[in-house]
């Protein structure tokens, strides 16, 4: 057996007084593995995206991710982390509204210090792949939701992460778009892409996960794998 | 607590550093107010405010005690137009050393107090002297010497058993009627054998407006004693002439750093206040959707803003009283006057004023926001709308640079009219630095003229060979009634000079008076001969002297005359005409720019036994002035001339202009790097949700600071390129309006201080300015959590 892409052992995460967002929560993820995290409100799906994308840290426990024990990460280090192996898909796109669409795209690699040729070329090739080339020179206002959200995919791989994580990315989205975001995320697991989406969409998750996960209360409730398709 | 000192308290709480910004902002305004303030009010008609403090000597008189009586110089006081006298005092002429060193001759008198009716020595050190062996020497820089230090013991080697005198005290007369004070009785010691040297009376008189008037004075103390009694006045308008004339550059020169202090208060609290309360518009539009009504928003933000200006306010009192008080003893010292700290009602008023100036600005500001309709309030605040400041981006973009700061050099652009107040602020600040501080260097030009020699030689008096006649020597502070001795020899301490080694250059200085035609009164002629007499004057057009039949004059000359620089005069000098040409126009404002400096064979013909009074010697670098003086000194001994370092100690009056240019600086600067932390606080937290997704895509929090920093790089530099312009111009024309508020031009070399190099310095102290106001928002924004961000709406 392969080593896990992602490995949560026994992690608690508490906010102040409150009741633990997470309690002794253990996970692992395969490579190549699609899991949707599902669960209510409230239950540690955002808590739990948080922590493997490490822009948040446990109470206890570890996060490991791609070899990477992220819970020991400083803010400089998971930065580079998440820069280089992780894309973020965000439920209300988070573009940039000042940077076209091409700039929006290449920003992860122009921080991580790629020339601006280089990553010129990189993000038509995806904005190729993923139909909205057109809208390259346009800024994010211009476009439609969906569109908006695949660019959004676009910019999350640009440096080939290792990890999709995708926080609601069909939650902003109206049923044709939602459906092509759908098909999108399939296209990409079907490619190799590991992928941790978080979603309350049951329809998002039985088409695009290999395996769900039920939270509840921050603990896992269920964890199924899908039916082969 | 009502629900609006709720809202007052939890808003300058959660805003700290708006409500830090607030009050430090108002402590700086309100301590350059106060200081420039007190500045303005110390500089208004000094001399007149000193001698009416001191009930100075209308009239100063000196007698000869062979032929007047005490009693007859006591009833001299009922003369007619005498108001009030003070006297008669018994003088003398002492002439003291110091270790090995030899003071110059000064004529002392014996006071038993610095009080009375006339002439009311203020003492600015020490206690008066009281017992024999002690003295207060007079502090109006007419003494050529070191500092002296109280306690100082001076030998007097011409008086019999050479006693010792000890300096108890330092006194300001502003009639100037002494160089020293001794008690009356040791007058009386000093001169046990021959009694006093002299006795003096000083007057008020009822009118003393004109000289005539001062004249009718004097003819009437002269009837009331013996005839012949009277050797000599000196009206209080000749000293007020000589004292305004030295002083009447620096007066404007002292205002203009007052009014920039205040200028400065009243700009950066309207700045500041009206950028805190527009960031808070966002939370004026949630007020009014819970139900606040407009006037209740603009309370709330008035006490908001009220309550951190009145802690700088207090503050700003007690500061500005600090600063200011060191700066009034030296205008004190400076104008002879005795201003005791910060009037109380320039406190009141500076902090009332800033208070309301806060108070207004913030209702101003609220108000405007409080109309807003809550949906728009709201909505103002946020991450720009798409559009503005785009093309920036692109361009930004392809700058080979990081990219963080590609993309924090286009922020400005997305919101213009924020970004313009900050390079106001900074442009602001800049140009007041540079304005001070062209300013300061200007002045300090001005007083650095007046010490250009190394050494100086003069004449040994008669006191230093023997004591002089009764009442042949000459009184304190009038040179008018008896000259300065003579040099005898001018061939042979030429010879001296020349001979001595470090000598780079001399000039020798006769005086005299001509009269030019179209010109009422005598003028002060300078005669010089000697090698570099260029070198103590700064020339504004035209050339030096090359030889006999030119005249370098100044602008108030001119512009008496009706001449220009390459016009013939005629001089009559005692009868005698000499055609003269002006050749140049210098910057000296010695007999309030009315003096005419010539080559001393000019005047020749007219007047064959004018002899040099004075020589300036200017010694070759390397060489100490101190040991070069005291061994052209022994040199000069058989002719009966004495040479002394000039003291080349900056003066009281650089240090202190150069500590307010210093401390003004310093307060510009902070206040402008306030106005920027200000600005990039409210930027940097509109920002806040972009900066979030920029971390979550990987930028590292030196990345972030990075953006941040360069978000105000285009600003700091636009605003320090336009700020020292500013300063530039603002010091040229600020500098010739007062040079022509007195009549001079100024000097090339006194306006053109600026090196390109420090030209450059000030353009980029705005990008220091900008980034120093930016590191605070900028550490802040690299601190905070991306979770955190990406929350934040």
């Amino acid at each position: 057996m392969t080593e896990p892409l992602i490995e949560l052992r026994d992690v608690t995460r508490r906010y102040d007084d409150g009741p633990p967002a997470l309690r002794e929560l253990s996970l692992s993820v395969q490579p190549g593995e699609a899991v949707a995290i599902l669960g209510p409100s409230g239950s540690g799906k955002s808590t739990l995206l948080n922590l493997i994308a490490g822009l948040d840290r446990p109470s206890t426990g570890t996060v490991t991710v791609d070899g990477v024990e992220v819970n020991r990460l400083g803010e400089a280090a998971s930065a580079r982390y998440r820069r280089a192996r992780i894309g973020l898909v965000f439920q209300f796109f988070n573009l940039l509204d000042d940077l076209t669409v091409a700039d929006n795209v290449m920003l992860p690699a122009q921080l991580a210090g790629m020339a601006r040729g280089a990553a010129q070329r990189r993000a038509t090739e995806l904005l190729t792949a993923l139909g909205v080339d057109r809208h390259a020179s346009a800024y994010p206002g211009r476009l439609s939701g969906g569109e908006r959200q695949r660019v959004a995919v676009a910019r999350a791989l640009m440096n080939r992460p290792a990890l999709l994580l995708a926080d609601e990315p069909t939650g902003a989205l109206d049923t044709a778009a939602g459906e092509d975001v759908q098909r999108l995320l399939t296209e990409l697991h079907a490619d190799g892409q590991t992928i941790v989406l978080v979603t309350h969409d049951l329809a998002l998750a039985e088409r695009c996960a290999t395996r769900t996960v039920q939270l509840r209360d921050g603990r896992v409730a269920a964890d199924t794998m899908a039916p082969v398709r | 607590m009502s629900t609006l000192g709720r809202v007052v308290r939890a808003g300058a709480g959660r805003h700290r550093v708006q409500t830090v910004v607030i009050a430090m902002v108002v402590l700086i305004a309100v301590t350059s107010a106060v200081l420039g303030g007190s500045l303005l009010l110390a500089s208004r008609e000094p001399f007149d405010r000193a001698f009416g403090q001191q009930r100075g000597a209308h009239l100063t008189a000196q007698f000869d005690p062979t032929k007047a009586t005490v009693a007859e110089l006591t009833a001299s006081a009922g003369a007619a137009g005498v108001s009030a006298a003070a006297g008669p005092f018994p003088t003398t002429q002492i002439s003291a050393q110091e270790g090995n060193h030899r003071l110059p001759p000064m004529t002392v008198v014996g006071r038993s107090g610095p009080d009375g009716p006339v002439d009311q020595a203020k003492l600015t050190e020490g206690r008066w002297a009281t017992a024999p062996g002690e003295l207060v020497l007079a502090e109006d820089g007419r003494f050529q010497g070191p500092p002296i230090k109280l306690g100082t013991v001076w030998t007097l080697p011409e008086e019999p058993g050479s006693p010792t005198v000890t300096v108890v005290g330092i006194a300001r007369s502003v009639s100037r009627t002494a160089e020293a004070w001794v008690t009356p009785a040791q007058v009386t010691a000093w001169t046990a054998g021959d009694g006093p040297t002299g006795y003096q009376m000083l007057y008020r008189l009822t009118t003393a407006d004109t000289a005539a008037q001062v004249e009718a004075a004097r003819a009437a103390v002269a009837a009331k004693v013996p005839a012949g009694a009277l050797t000599g006045a000196v009206s209080w308008l000749v000293t007020r002439q000589d004292a305004v004339g030295q002083i009447v550059l620096l007066v404007p020169f002292l205002i203009a750093f007052g009014v920039l202090g205040v200028v400065m208060a009243v700009l950066i609290i309207g700045n500041v206040i009206a950028g805190a309360v527009s960031t808070g518009t966002r939370r004026i539009g949630i007020l009014k959707a819970l139900g606040f009504t407009p006037s209740q928003v603009v309370r709330a933000y008035l006490g908001q803003a009220l309550i951190p200006a009145a802690a700088g306010a207090a503050l700003g009192v007690v500061a500005g009283n600090l600063l200011t008080f060191p700066v009034l003893a030296e205008t004190n010292r400076l104008y002879g006057t005795s201003d005791n700290g910060v009037a109380p009602w320039v406190d009141a008023l500076v902090a009332g004023g800033a208070l309301a100036l806060v108070a207004l600005t913030a209702w101003v500001a609220a108000a405007r926001a409080g109309r807003l309709r809550s949906v728009d309030a709201i909505a103002v605040g946020r991450t720009p709308r798409p559009g503005r400041g785009q093309w920036a981006s692109r361009l930004t973009g392809r700058i080979r640079l990081p990219r963080p700061m590609t993309l924090g050099l286009a922020h400005p652009f997305a919101r213009p009219l924020r970004s313009a107040g900050i390079v106001a602020a900074i442009a602001f600040g800049v140009a007041a630095v540079t304005f001070a501080v062209g300013l300061g260097t200007s002045l300090g030009l001005v007083q650095e003229a007046e010490d250009l020699a190394d050494v100086q030689i003069g004449a040994l008096p008669p006191a230093m060979g023997g004591k002089p006649a009764a009442g042949s020597q000459p009184e304190a502070g009038n040179q008018a009634v008896a000259g300065p001795p003579r040099l005898t020899d001018p061939v042979a301490i030429v010879a001296a000079i020349t001979a001595q080694a470090g000598t780079a250059g001399y000039v020798g200085q006769a005086r005299t008076e001509v009269t030019v035609a179209g010109i009422t009164g005598a003028l002060t002629t300078v005669a010089l001969t000697g090698t570099d007499g260029a070198h103590y004057y700064r020339m504004v057009s035209g050339t030096w002297l090359t030889g006999p039949g030119e005249i370098v004059v100044s602008t108030p000359f001119l512009t008496a005359a009706g001449k220009q620089v390459g016009d013939t005069v005629v001089l009559t000098d005692h009868g005698a005409g000499v055609t003269v040409r002006i050749v140049g126009e210098a910057f000296n404002t010695d007999d309030k720019g009315m003096q005419i400096l010539t080559d001393i064979a000019t005047l020749r013909a007219a007047e064959p036994d004018l002899l040099p009074e004075t020589y300036f010697v200017t010694v070759r670098p390397g060489t100490d002035a101190e040991a070069y003086a005291s061994a052209l000194r022994t040199a000069l001994q058989p002719y009966g001339a004495w040479a002394q370092p000039v003291d080349q100690e900056t003066g009281e009056l650089v240090i202190i202009i150069d500590a307010l240019t210093a401390l003004l600086s310093v307060m510009l600067v902070v206040v402008a790097g306030l106005g920027v932390l200000n600005v990039v606080v409210l930027e940097t937290r509109e920002r806040v949700h972009d900066l979030g997704v920029h971390k979550a895509l990987g930028m590292t929090p030196r990345q972030t600071t990075a953006m941040v920093i360069s978000s105000v790089v285009v600003t700091g530099l636009i605003g320090g390129a336009v700020g020292a312009a500013v300063g530039v111009v603002l010091q040229r024309t600020v500098l010739g309006a007062m040079g022509s508020s007195v009549g001079f031009t100024m000097p090339a070399s006194i306006v053109d201080v600026y090196q390109p190099a420090e030209l450059l310095l000030f353009g980029l102290g705005g990008l220091v300015i900008a980034v120093g106001g930016a590191l605070l928002p900028a550490g802040w924004a690299a601190g905070t959590r991306t979770v955190t961000a990406l929350r934040t709406e």
